[in-house]
């Protein structure tokens, strides 16, 4: 069964239709690469699949239940965690506050406990500090030692992005949804960044969804690539299969006039 | 020499505002209040403050930040002597304009004696060149301090503000210092210092200055430092406490009164505090948590209360007090939990007047008395006796005590799980909910907390009045607590302290007198330059919180820290990959 399955996801937004029936699997321990033209809904798609937006129509089923329509912490808690396209961290939270506040719907002190600093309160808040440092530790000395308390706001693009990761895997998913992770980053940073990608699924167990643009990445890191345009799943397949499917190229480049089709193929390369 | 634009516009600003405190008859009343006997008053402070920070202004320029400031005394002296000269011009004029224009039909507080007054009694002629003199020399001396030194330039500063708080801190003064042959060496009989007592302030505050000034650097060097920082702090605690606990039995009643007023601030206080400062969710209804908290203990404890009266102790009223007001708190958080910024703050508006309208409604009159409130509310049972209004010396360590309760519950959310899920949410509600964080619940639970506290306020107010009337829980309650948490400082404990010291222990809050009652009638136009000054200025507040400043100065935040680690950035492309 599939980590994720979904079928006939539909969204509408006034006169337009963001996403038009997609169809959508994942095995766990799965790498997708999900493509396509600007809106084409990957995006949206997201957005649906975290509960930022409730579907119109379509199922998703997480693990074995349909979550569409849940609140997003809910689906956030039951191990679906995503970044955003446009870098969204806490700016004026620290670094390590920023980790340590994904951890939230792992852990349950609640008042009580805060204003009697119970043994069970100050066990778990350390416990939050030690994982949100295991968490940054991943991304090796990018965001260790005295960066831990700089506010986010400080932070370089590049950091940015990886804070954000960081603060995904800090909720503990199985699935964790990558939306344009490389954009705005220099080509060394995107190789590192696309090594980390293969990392959180051999080192962290995880299962990866990601929308990007840079197709270096795709090919790298991705077991299949879904393409998506106008909203509609166009093509799917390994990356060798979906950069040479005809529906894909024109997606992206429009109806080929005479010889032009074959050297815009490069693009992809 | 032609006139600096500058010059000209801090002159006329300086003008204007001797012109319009003169015509609110803000300078009459302050007249009143005698700083040092017989030769100032606060009156003629105000009048001749507004020339001198003019020439201050003038002499300070345009301020760069690449280029030092210029110290020159001469200069800023002539520059400042300018503006003043153009403020005192401008009052004078307003003088000559007010019978040709009927200005006094406007304001009617314009009338002989702020002619006397600002005439220096000398009459409309020789008064205006007195006036203009006066205000040129006042201009003069405020741009010459601008031209000091640094050292002596913050000694003067030092002096003069020493000077005037003991001054307008009379009352509590002497109340400390209880034996009248030493208050007596200190002030004048009619108020005010003498004048060599003020001399004998200004110049040990200016000698006291010089002298810890490189103690007050090892303090903070030390403070950094992390155990001696902390023991540090510790004893810092040690001494306010201290301070707190004994200070109440030092002053009289009237000080004692005021500082009551001020810690049921500090209480609503530290609880928008934590809706506003901690959860971000703006809420001007606030006084409806505290007139729940006046309301539920006046009927509970009150013999008179009109429909259901258990007589209750206030200790056993208090717990059922709190659930009312967490009752309240999911009541008014429910329908609003959707809502975000402004709509949230026009919606809490509404309620907070809709349950003082609900008081006087006839559906509820019955139980709350409508108009005619609850009266012989009771004190607080403590031991034998019964602790009200009346023995302030006692009720002021009931209230301290609720305030410590209030401040330790911020100070331990402030940093814990729910803390950072409140900061989260603050910052960007879709994706702290994305990254898991209920925000129905955190901001449920934000509003009982709050609710909870202001229920503290409330039932400490009704055993302290004994009464609880419909007006004492209108709007202008809600925005004052705003106003306190933002001066004070949003999210920060100490700061939400201070700016209830400050606006409702000297100027007064919306039903109560603050220490100089000449503030009285200016209370709300005085909150309001307070405001717009910290709005410009400092809007983070006066002891703000690090989060918050952090949020007001992302840009300077941002190139310390490039600066404080510029050796790790250079490194650091080397250090992976």
């Amino acid at each position: 069964m599939p980590l994720l399955e979904i079928r006939g996801l539909e969204k509408q937004f006034g006169g337009i239709k963001a996403l038009g029936g997609v169809d959508f699997h994942i095995d766990e321990g799965e790498i997708v690469s999900v493509i396509g033209p600007n809106g084409a809904g990957k995006t949206s798609f997201f957005n649906v699949i975290s509960g930022m937006f409730p579907p119109d129509d379509g199922t998703i089923v997480f693990d074995g239940d349909n979550v569409a329509g849940h609140l997003p912490n809910e689906i956030t808690k039951r191990g679906i965690a995503r970044t955003f396209q446009n870098v969204r961290l806490f700016p004026n939270l620290t670094v390590l506050e920023n980790v340590m506040v994904g951890q939230h719907c792992r852990t349950k002190q609640g008042i009580w406990g805060t204003i009697f600093q119970t043994k069970a309160q100050r066990e778990e808040e350390q416990m939050i500090e030690d994982n949100a440092k295991e968490v940054l530790s991943f991304f090796g000395t990018r965001l260790a030692g005295y960066r831990h308390d700089q506010p986010a706001f400080v932070l370089s693009y590049a950091n940015r992005r990886r804070l954000e990761i960081a603060r995904a895997m800090a909720t503990e998913p199985r699935l964790i949804l990558l939306d344009e992770p490389t954009a705005g980053m220099n080509p060394k940073e995107t190789v590192e960044l696309t090594e980390l990608i293969g990392k959180l699924r051999s080192d962290r167990g995880l299962t990866v969804v990601i929308i990007e643009h840079d197709m270096k990445v795709v090919k790298n890191v991705s077991d299949r690539v879904v393409v998506l345009d106008h909203g509609v799943k166009i093509a799917e397949g390994d990356y060798d299969t979906v950069s040479t499917n005809e529906d894909v190229i024109e997606a992206y480049l429009g109806r080929p006039h005479g010889e032009a089709g074959d050297d815009e193929e490069s693009e992809y390369e | 020499m032609s006139l600096d634009p500058l010059t000209r516009r801090w002159g006329l600003i300086g003008g204007a505002i001797m012109a319009f405190t003169g015509a609110i008859g803000m300078l009459v009343s302050f007249d009143e209040r005698i700083l040092i006997s017989p030769i100032l008053s606060l009156g003629y402070l105000t009048l001749l403050l507004a020339p001198a920070i003019a020439g201050h202004m003038a002499a300070r320029g345009k301020v760069s930040v690449l280029e030092e400031p210029e110290h020159d005394v001469a200069q800023g002296a002539q520059k400042g002597l300018v503006a003043g000269l153009i403020a005192g011009v401008f009052a004078v004029v307003f003088m000559l304009a007010v019978n040709p224009f009927d200005l006094s039909e406007f304001f009617p507080n314009i009338n002989d004696r702020m002619f006397d007054m600002m005439t220096f009694d000398f009459g409309l002629g020789l008064g205006s060149v007195v006036l203009i003199v006066a205000s040129a020399l006042a201009g003069a001396a405020g741009g010459a301090i601008y031209g000091l030194d640094d050292e002596p330039r913050e000694g003067v500063f030092r002096s003069a503000i020493w000077v005037i708080l003991f001054s307008l801190f009379e009352l509590v003064v002497s109340d400390v210092i209880e034996v009248d042959a030493i208050v007596d060496l200190i002030y004048a009989r009619g108020g005010g210092l003498h004048i060599w007592s003020a001399i004998i302030i200004g110049v040990l505050a200016w000698w006291l200055g010089v002298r810890y000034k490189g103690r007050r650097a090892e303090l903070t060097q030390m403070a950094k430092d992390s155990e001696a920082g902390s023991r540090l702090r510790w004893s810092l605690i040690g001494v306010a406490a201290l301070l707190v606990i004994v200070l109440p039995m030092l002053v009289g009643g009237i000080v004692n009164e005021l500082l009551i007023n001020v810690a049921l601030f500090i209480l609503m206080g530290l609880g928008l505090n934590i809706v506003v400062g901690l959860a971000g969710l703006l809420d001007l209804g606030y006084v409806a948590f505290f007139a729940v908290g006046a309301y539920g203990m006046a009927v509970l404890t009150s013999p008179l209360s009109p429909a259901f009266s258990p007589e209750l102790n206030w200790w056993v009223a208090l717990p059922v007090v709190m659930v009312l007001a967490a009752i309240a708190g999911v009541l008014v958080g429910t329908p609003v939990i959707r809502m975000r910024g402004d709509y949230l703050a026009i919606v809490t508006l509404g309620f907070g007047e809709i349950v003082r309208i609900l008081i006087l409604s006839d559906w509820l009159t019955p139980f709350l008395g409508g108009a005619q409130g609850i009266t012989r509310i009771p004190g607080i049972p403590l031991g034998a006796t019964s602790v009200s209004g009346t023995s302030p010396e006692l009720f002021i360590y009931m209230t301290m005590l609720l305030v410590g309760v209030a401040a330790y519950i911020s100070y331990r959310t402030q940093e814990s799980r729910i803390g950072r899920a409140w900061a989260a949410m603050r910052e960007d509600e879709d994706v702290a909910e994305a990254i898991g964080i209920s925000t129905v619940q955190a901001k449920l639970l934000a509003f009982v907390t709050g609710a909870i506290i202001a229920s503290f306020a409330g039932a400490l107010f009704s055993a302290k009045v004994g009464t609880v009337f419909h007006n004492s829980f209108d709007v202008l309650v809600s925005i004052i607590i705003l106003v306190v948490v933002i001066v004070g400082g949003m999210g920060s404990i100490r700061g939400v302290a201070l700016g209830a010291l400050i606006l409702i222990g000297v100027l007064g809050g919306p039903k109560s007198q603050g220490l100089l009652g000449e503030f009285a009638e200016f209370k709300l136009l005085i909150y309001g330059a307070i405001l717009v000054y910290m709005m410009l200025q400092r809007p983070e507040g006066l002891l703000p919180s690090v989060r918050r400043s952090r949020e007001l100065h992302q840009e300077e935040a941002a190139q310390d820290a490039w600066l404080d680690k510029k050796g790790s950035f250079i490194e650091e492309p080397e250090a992976s990959v």
